[in-house]
């Protein structure tokens, strides 16, 4: 059995919380019931003043740090920044992360059976926003018994979450860190997710979401999706750094296959992806991030917008990121300003993009680490570990 | 303890002040103004290193280049802009003075004084570009890329129709020299000046 690193959080287990208070949905549709899958690093200290949670974002889940055997090849998304002695130092932190409503890794969603029919619940799923998630996520704490979190964190989509936390949960969120995220998305960011939804939607096997029932999915529609997501996680610059014009073979073959190392990195990436994600949960997720916008209810005046929130702030964005570019961060930040809260905002020099939020990079390590210390320091926490 | 001017500035800055500190370093004064008198405000800074340090201490700290100007902060949102030994590194002090009282109407500045006796033997006698604790970078290294001397930013201030309503020089890091009021323009090494709109409210 090989040996996991000293700074991972080692062997976890997914569990499962069943919920049968049932969830009235922004859309107007109810869940009657719904389970939430969860992961949990650290331990929770007895005034369980320790929680933190971590809100994913469009193609994540509940595995953020970790192993779920010895054998598994890559630890969760977020292990680069959970474990002990890192950002989020699990010696002192008890974390919680779980797969939101409409997932496809265990928690409620398009894959999972509608009690109403028996059928897949497929493309009658009902759609979900980021506030959906944020009230399925209190009634997770409240299954916990974490009365207040030490801190929300998220990145992108994860980091819109955490921001709908501070206002509708304003006295249970001592902390606030988002990361690489917007307010709300762009038309070229809404445009970009039209595509995805239309590659998929326009596949021969999507049959109207009802895939599944025809022993199929819609693979290339969610591959081409991948792909066109894929380019708008990395900057023209690392993309440039890892393939440039490269190519498989020596010679130009004149023909449509792949030739050049960055056509085949993203086939890759979205083959992979197209096996492993739920086409359904795809769309649902994306049309999330498009409604997110607080403002709106606020004459568009994001600084209204926060005047609920009470806790400080931690906003980061990074240097090269296209899809959610420090501008973007800025205006979060210059609202939480304008209406007085109190708010750092960092902005990471970092060609890697978007994909940044998801990688360790020293200064975005030591600013990180720098404000959970401060959080642990406030609330007076000890090693539990 | 802190550096001589900042104490100074500590005792000017009025009691639960909304302020902004341009250039805020490792936060220092943010921090001993919010525990000593409950102000509130941020900072703006471009040092990493000083941007993680005010995080650690849990002083808001926005990461922004002086030299982009004010442009995220609205007219008279704050009650007073401190900015401490920045002035002299910027592409446009002139500029940044109008931005300071657009945005407040108080502002508390400081700045190394080119005309200190000692820079003037510096230059004057040897014929060297001075080097001293409040300048201490050679000319080629040097981020003070607009050096001015206390009898300039009065001028300036004229000129701009700005009221200095306070003035004090430092010596080193000596508390008791502040009050030197002797040739400030010759024996003061850093001038520190309470500066407002001419329409005081």
């Amino acid at each position: 059995m090989p040996e996991l690193p000293d700074d991972s959080v080692g062997l976890v287990t997914p569990q499962t919380a069943h919920f049968d208070d049932p969830l009235a949905l922004a859309c107007g549709r109810t869940l009657p019931a719904y389970d939430l899958v969860y992961e949990t690093y650290g331990t929770l200290n007895a005034e369980r003043s320790n929680a933190v949670l971590i809100c994913h974002a469009l193609s994540g889940h509940h595995h953020a740090a970790g192993y779920h055997d010895a054998d598994e090849r890559k630890p969760g998304w977020w292990d680069a920044h959970i474990g002990p002695g890192k950002s989020i130092d699990t010696n002192r932190f008890f974390v919680v992360s779980l797969n939101n409503l409409g997932g496809c890794h265990g928690s409620t969603g398009p894959i999972s059976t509608n009690p109403a029919t028996g059928r897949q619940w497929g493309p009658d799923f009902p759609m979900v926003t980021v506030s959906d998630w944020v009230h399925s996520q209190a009634r997770l704490a409240d299954r916990l018994g974490i009365e207040r979190f030490a801190a929300a964190i998220g990145g992108s989509l994860g980091g819109m979450q955490v921001l709908q936390w501070t206002r509708l949960y304003p006295e249970r969120v001592a902390n606030a860190v988002i990361i690489a995220a917007t307010p709300k998305l762009s038309a070229q960011n809404i445009a970009f997710n039209e595509v995805a939804r239309q590659a998929i939607r326009s596949d021969p096997d999507f049959h109207d979401g009802w895939y599944a029932e025809h022993g199929t999915a819609p693979r290339r529609g969610l591959k081409l999706a991948r792909m066109v997501g894929h380019i708008t996680y990395l900057s023209e610059d690392a993309m440039g750094s890892k393939f440039g014009r490269d190519l498989r073979s020596t010679d130009l073959n004149f023909g449509y296959d792949v030739e050049f190392q960055v056509e085949s990195y993203l086939r890759y990436q979205g083959d992979t992806f197209s096996t492993a994600f739920d086409a359904n949960t795809y769309l649902l997720m994306t049309k999330a991030l498009d409604y997110f916008d607080p403002a709106a209810e606020h004459g568009g005046v994001l600084a209204e917008a926060v005047a609920p929130c009470q806790c400080p702030f931690l906003v980061v964005s990074f240097t090269s990121d296209w899809r959610f570019p420090p501008s973007r961060s800025r205006e979060l930040a210059n609202a939480l300003i304008r209406a007085g809260k109190r708010v750092s905002y960092v902005n990471i020099d970092s060609p890697h993009g978007h994909d940044a939020f998801l990688l360790p990079e020293p200064r975005y390590q030591a600013v990180f680490a720098a404000f959970m210390s401060r959080v642990a320091r406030e609330l007076g926490l000890e090693e539990t570990a | 303890m802190m550096r001589a001017d900042l104490e100074l500035i500590h005792r000017w800055v009025p009691e639960g002040a909304h302020i902004l500190d341009l250039a805020c370093g490792d936060g220092t004064l943010l921090e001993a103004l919010a525990r000593d008198k409950g102000v509130t405000g941020y900072g703006l800074e471009i040092d990493p290193a000083g941007i993680t340090a005010c995080i650690a201490k849990g002083v808001n700290v926005i990461e922004q280049n002086l030299d982009e100007g004010l442009v995220h902060f609205e007219d008279d949102t704050y009650d007073l802009v401190v900015m401490t030994q920045a002035l002299q590194a910027l592409r446009r002090p002139d500029r940044m003075l109008d931005e300071m009282l657009r945005v407040a109407n108080e502002c508390i500045i400081t700045f190394p004084n080119f005309a200190y006796w000692r820079h003037r033997v510096h230059l004057g006698i040897r014929g060297y570009m001075p080097v001293s604790k409040s300048l201490p970078h050679a000319w080629y290294d040097t981020p003070n890329i607009h050096l001015s001397t206390f009898n300039d930013f009065e001028h300036l201030c004229r000129e701009k129709g700005v009221h200095i309503t306070d003035r004090a020089v430092g010596i080193g890091d000596h508390e008791g020299h502040w009050a030197t009021r002797l040739r400030p323009n010759l024996f003061g090494e850093i001038a520190i000046f309470r500066v407002a709109r001419q329409e005081r409210r």
